[in-house]
């Protein structure tokens, strides 16, 4: 167990370096960073001297180091756009993704759960096609539209609905359903699949034979060993549901990390993009890292391999 | 026969599922043919600006048979934008899954064929590139690069590969110990025979189900890039851009983003029908 534990935090680690000089290069990509600051009208003097005043004209490693380095012990640099330390700014604005992120993924797995657990217990039924539509439909469903949708049937039409912005935890509803929608077909997928494949296992026969209830064999037999895939998903579903946050903060004015990342991309301040793309990787690291370790944890077979 | 059910249930199930995967191939056709006869269906030019007409309502909401569905906030018809805006998603979605096809097959193939340290950096490539968030980076390379379909195209595809890898890995494993894989190297094939003749095509059934996963995605994802205003340029009419420019207007006349979203959610609902008709195909032949 401690070797696996190691063997993964290696890993972890390795994919943590290489993450950080991804998210570093993608910001020299134009080539040029400091022109790309300067926009299309600055002349060659306005280059130069952002060029020089933000570090730009040092070797691309003396950059990198630099920065990493700062980055190791908190200073994430400072932002263009606010003249401000990048931290600063994602921590005032990290717990609101956060929160989206976790109450959409609650909705998510309140939803999807009980919805796969009855369309496996009726496999083949009219009801089991019926939940596998709703999932197709949901998986072709653009989030923002979704987004713009609900903000015209709930924030205009009914007014019952805050429609932009955090006044109230109202203001979460909406987002979180809508970030919800994105990872219910893949957990709802799973909890059928593992369900389906747990109902017709010899313990379960077993337990028929015994005599259970049939509720009794479906969520104390079954469902145990059909959840373990569907938690160490839902952990990597979060990673990606914060990565997903930038759309859905962008759509109802959300002032979290993605919005940040938004306008941001949108208006050259790279510093912040940089430390946006390093925060929700580390996050998505972080997360399958215990998905693993979880996993690992209830089944010792897995750390063999 | 499946044990406890009755044949005619069955056959019911099979038909239905049938239906479902020819529903799919047929939006997807459609599409497809709009796209690429989209000068010859357009009832109007799709860049042709009528200030007169602005956001003139559908025909049977108000508008005027002219505008069939009505016309964007510069009075360019927006049936006209629809169907040129197909050729823009067909083309992102089939170019981008060639592309990210062909990275994610090359890394999966050659890590679940030789095993060992190929595979292991193979795994460890598809790791990093899973950590790395998608929308935020894609977003990132436009901004900097600036907007174009090509550009578009080209980040999706060195993105989009992940799946492509994770599946032909696996399923190359699976044929890898194969007798016919021993009988080729026992005849003296050379490796790229085996791995392009004897190895590809086992696999090759199995990537088609990703590879309709992955053009849905690709699709949406470009509405999403465009939506937020760095995917496809504006005038290009894809059905992402239209919804970000529809977005101002659509308390007073929600028709505005209801048409593009609508034309999306159809066409990826389409390609996921086809895509799972596949699958269930394949888990049929398996048993």
């Amino acid at each position: 167990m401690l070797i696996f534990v190691f063997r993964r935090a290696v890993l972890a680690l390795l994919v943590c370096v290489t993450v950080l000089v991804v998210s570093f290069a993608l910001t020299r990509l134009s080539g040029d960073l400091a022109a790309s600051i300067a926009g299309p009208n600055a002349t060659a003097e306005d280059v130069a001297i952002i060029r020089k005043n933000y570090g730009l004209d040092r070797p691309l490693t003396r950059q990198f180091a630099d920065w990493a380095e700062a980055a190791a012990s908190g200073d994430l640099g400072r932002s263009y756009l606010y003249h401000a330390p990048v931290a600063g700014l994602i921590r005032v604005r990290l717990p609101v993704t956060l929160t989206l992120g976790v109450s959409g993924l609650a909705i998510a797995l309140a939803a999807a759960i009980p919805l796969g657990i009855l369309a496996a217990m009726r496999e083949g039924s009219a009801i089991d096609r019926g939940i596998m539509l709703v999932a197709l439909l949901g998986q072709a469903m653009p989030s923002f539209w979704l987004g713009l949708t609900l903000i015209i049937w709930f924030g205009l039409n009914l007014q019952w609905l805050p429609i932009s912005g955090i006044e109230s935890w109202r203001g979460y509803i909406l987002p979180a359903i809508v970030l919800a929608f994105s990872a219910i077909p893949a957990l709802m997928r799973l909890t059928r699949a593992g369900m389906v494949d747990a109902l017709s296992a010899d313990y379960i026969r077993t337990a028929r034979a015994k005599g259970l209830s049939r509720s009794k064999i479906v969520l104390k037999h079954a469902l145990r060993n059909a959840a373990m895939p569907v938690v160490s998903i839902a952990a990597v579903q979060l990673g990606f549901m914060l990565g997903g946050s930038i759309v859905i903060e962008t759509v109802f004015a959300l002032p979290g990390i993605g919005y940040l990342a938004w306008e941001s991309i949108s208006k050259n301040d790279f510093p912040v993009v940089q430390a946006v793309v390093m925060i929700l990787a580390l996050f998505y690291i972080g997360l399958t890292l215990l998905a693993d370790l979880m996993n690992a944890v209830l089944d010792p077979r897995l750390r063999a391999s | 026969m499946i044990p406890g059910f009755e044949r005619h249930e069955v056959a019911g199930v099979l038909k239905l599922r049938h239906l479902a995967t020819a529903f799919g191939g047929l939006i997807v056709g459609v599409v497809l043919l709009v796209g690429i006869f989209a000068p010859l269906l357009a009832p109007h030019d799709p860049f042709a600006q009528d200030l007169m007409h602005r956001v003139v309502p559908p025909a049977w909401m108000g508008g005027s048979p002219a505008n069939w569905l009505g016309t964007d906030q510069l009075g360019r018809d927006y049936l006209s934008r629809l169907i040129y805006g197909a050729r823009i998603s067909m083309l992102i979605g089939i170019l981008t899954v060639v592309t990210s096809g062909t990275i994610g097959i090359t890394l999966g193939v050659l890590g679940g064929f030789f095993g060992g340290r190929m595979d292991d950096v193979v795994m460890f490539v598809i790791t990093c590139r899973l950590s790395i968030p998608l929308i935020l980076v894609a977003l990132t390379v436009v901004a900097l690069l600036g907007s174009s379909l090509t550009l578009v195209i080209l980040t999706l595809g060195l993105l989009l590969w992940d799946r492509f890898a994770v599946v032909a890995r696996t399923t190359t494993m699976q044929v890898r110990n194969l007798d016919y894989i021993a009988a080729a190297r026992a005849s003296g094939a050379s490796l790229a025979h085996i791995l392009l003749r004897e190895v590809l095509p086992n696999i090759l059934s199995h990537l088609l189900v990703v590879a309709t996963l992955e053009m849905a995605l690709a699709i949406l994802l470009e509405a999403t890039l465009s939506f937020l205003g760095l995917g496809v340029p504006s005038p290009l009419p894809s059905w992402g851009l239209m919804i970000a420019e529809g977005k101002d207007y659509m308390f007073f006349s929600p028709w505005v983003i209801m048409v593009p979203g609508a034309a999306l959610f159809v066409l990826v609902l389409g390609i996921n029908l086809l895509g799972d008709g596949l699958r269930d195909l394949l888990q049929a032949e398996r048993v």
